[in-house]
């Protein structure tokens, strides 16, 4: 992909970053419009309601409306804030969020770095949002602001270790942490995806396919509640908290912490895909193949990764229009006293199986 | 000016000015998130000497692990903001000569240090060998370091604890 992009423009500085920001302008931003106004259409029909109606068909062009009454807004500002930290701290968790989208493979030809330590850079680099949410819930000067911030990073850290635990799973089982590989180990049809025990032969693969499940079932509730979505939304609990770590932010400022906590629902969803289900790989073969349409397969590729991620991201809606909230004691022990046993436990049975 | 050139002096950049406010700020929480600027920058560093690994790692431990717990310790404590923080500048000329001897010194050694400056192609990859070599030819050490690390846990866990009475 770069070096396509040195090809074409020449440069290699001026290539670098249009590689940098073309996964933004071409996937994230039209991603978050059309996240926030399915995210209010889905809640709305769940509650037997219709939702935007109004601006254009069925209210499509409703999040275009929010964007330019938000970009029209005045940047307010309460006088005792710390200035320079509360105007940094969105980019700082956007720029986490963001930075994490640089090693996903979209498709076979585009991915940002298809560096090694792919799987392990995903895991680090968030920890940017951390830094940043503690960075704007201090920063306001508010305290719920600060409650939501110390309840969020909290509970982003704890989540963090089952995640890391079934990552080294699956680590163990491709032998590979770079992303890109992980996708090719999946090919061909969906029986080789690792959630169906992967590419192992024999006996071993049907050993893998419980544990497979489980291990799927505990990364997906920790990362729901590393992005902080229902039902472990705490650290924003409206009822108590007014809105969390941003409570104090408005205009741009609140549409960055916005777009970044969509854009986390994102790329957790494409972590799960990539590691579970065949990342970019077609379930049933390619239509290019066949036809002998050899430039269609990249964009069947990327037509693929985007509708399993944004499956999962419709999952995480649907959740959190279904389940209450946890109890902040709930959430620990949900953490500590079930996914991590289980997690470890599932460790050591798939070392167990991948040693038949 | 080549690409490389470019984002060294930017990571340069960042890490030397941060470190300079960490020194400087007088305020414990600007100082405490300059020094995730300060660990970025060094990660990034790492990158362009081709420690891919050690960058990760660095990110993950320090910013992730130790500068949050640092953070927390810091707003966790009860009115830490006011404290008057002793950042003013004494024993001048003591320092100024030890600073001096020791830039001598460095600037000696570096001068008359004779470099290996061959090219040099860097390894893609630095991950599998580290495994490899911590699961061979250094896993009693890695064992050790496993077993230490386990130690401090149980005993940071067992003073946490609160005692039933």
């Amino acid at each position: 992909m770069y070096d396509f992009l040195v090809n074409l423009v020449g440069n290699n500085i001026v290539a670098f970053f249009i590689a940098a920001a073309l996964p933004l302008f071409l996937f994230i931003l039209p991603y978050a419009l059309l996240a926030v106004l399915a995210e209010r259409k889905v809640s709305a029909h769940m509650q037997d309601r219709l939702g935007p109606m109004r601006t254009g068909y069925h209210g499509i062009l409703q999040t275009v409306a929010d964007i330019l009454k938000l970009i029209q807004k005045e940047d307010l500002r309460a006088s005792s804030t710390d200035k320079s930290l509360f105007n940094f701290a969105p980019y700082l968790v956007f720029m986490g969020s963001f930075a994490a989208f640089a090693v996903l493979p979209f498709s076979s030809f585009f991915i940002g770095s298809s560096i090694d330590v792919g799987l392990f850079y995903f895991l680090a680099i968030s920890s940017l949002v951390v830094a940043g949410i503690l960075m704007g819930g201090w920063s306001s000067n508010n305290k719920y602001s600060l409650l939501g911030a110390m309840r969020s990073v909290s509970q982003i850290i704890s989540y963090e270790i089952p995640t890391a635990v079934v990552v080294l799973t699956m680590v163990m089982i491709t032998g590979s942490l770079n992303l890109h590989t992980i996708s090719d180990q999946q090919t061909a049809f969906f029986w080789n995806w690792n959630i169906l025990g992967g590419t192992l032969p024999g006996i071993a693969k049907f050993l893998l396919i419980p544990l497979m499940l489980g291990a799927f079932i505990i990364i997906f509730i920790s990362t729901l509640a590393e992005v902080n979505r229902t039902p472990f939304d705490i650290p924003e609990a409206e009822s108590e908290l007014v809105a969390g770590f941003f409570t104090e932010y408005s205009g741009m400022r609140f549409a960055m912490f916005f777009l970044a906590e969509y854009a986390n629902m994102l790329a957790v969803s494409f972590l799960i895909t990539i590691l579970f289900f065949g990342g970019y790989h077609s379930p049933l073969g390619y239509l290019g193949n066949t036809l002998g349409v050899e430039w269609l397969v990249p964009i069947e590729q990327f037509f693929w990764f985007a509708s399993k991620g944004l499956i999962f991201v419709l999952i995480q809606m649907w959740l959190r229009w279904t389940l209450p909230r946890l109890r902040v004691d709930q959430l620990m022990t949900v953490c500590w006293k079930y996914l991590i046993p289980y997690s470890i436990a599932i460790l050591l049975l798939v070392g167990l199986v991948t040693l038949i | 000016m080549e690409l490389y050139d470019i984002i060294f002096y930017l990571f340069a950049a960042i890490t030397i000015g941060s470190a300079i406010v960490v020194v400087n700020s007088k305020n414990i929480v600007h100082a405490a998130f300059s020094l995730l600027l300060t660990f970025f920058g060094v990660s990034g560093i790492y990158v362009l000497l081709g420690a891919d690994f050690i960058a990760v790692v660095q990110i993950m431990v320090y910013v992730g692990g130790i500068l949050i717990l640092l953070l927390f310790g810091v707003m966790l404590t009860n009115r830490i903001t006011n404290v008057d923080i002793r950042s003013g500048s004494i024993q001048v000329i003591p320092a100024i000569i030890g600073l001096a001897i020791f830039t001598a010194i460095l600037f000696w050694t570096m001068t008359s240090t004779n470099w290996k400056s061959e090219k040099f192609e860097l390894p893609t990859t630095t991950a599998f060998q580290i495994g490899d070599i911590l699961l061979s030819e250094y896993v009693l050490i890695f064992e050790l370091l496993g077993i230490l690390l386990l130690i401090a846990l149980i005993g940071a866990a067992s003073i946490a604890r609160r005692d039933k009475e």
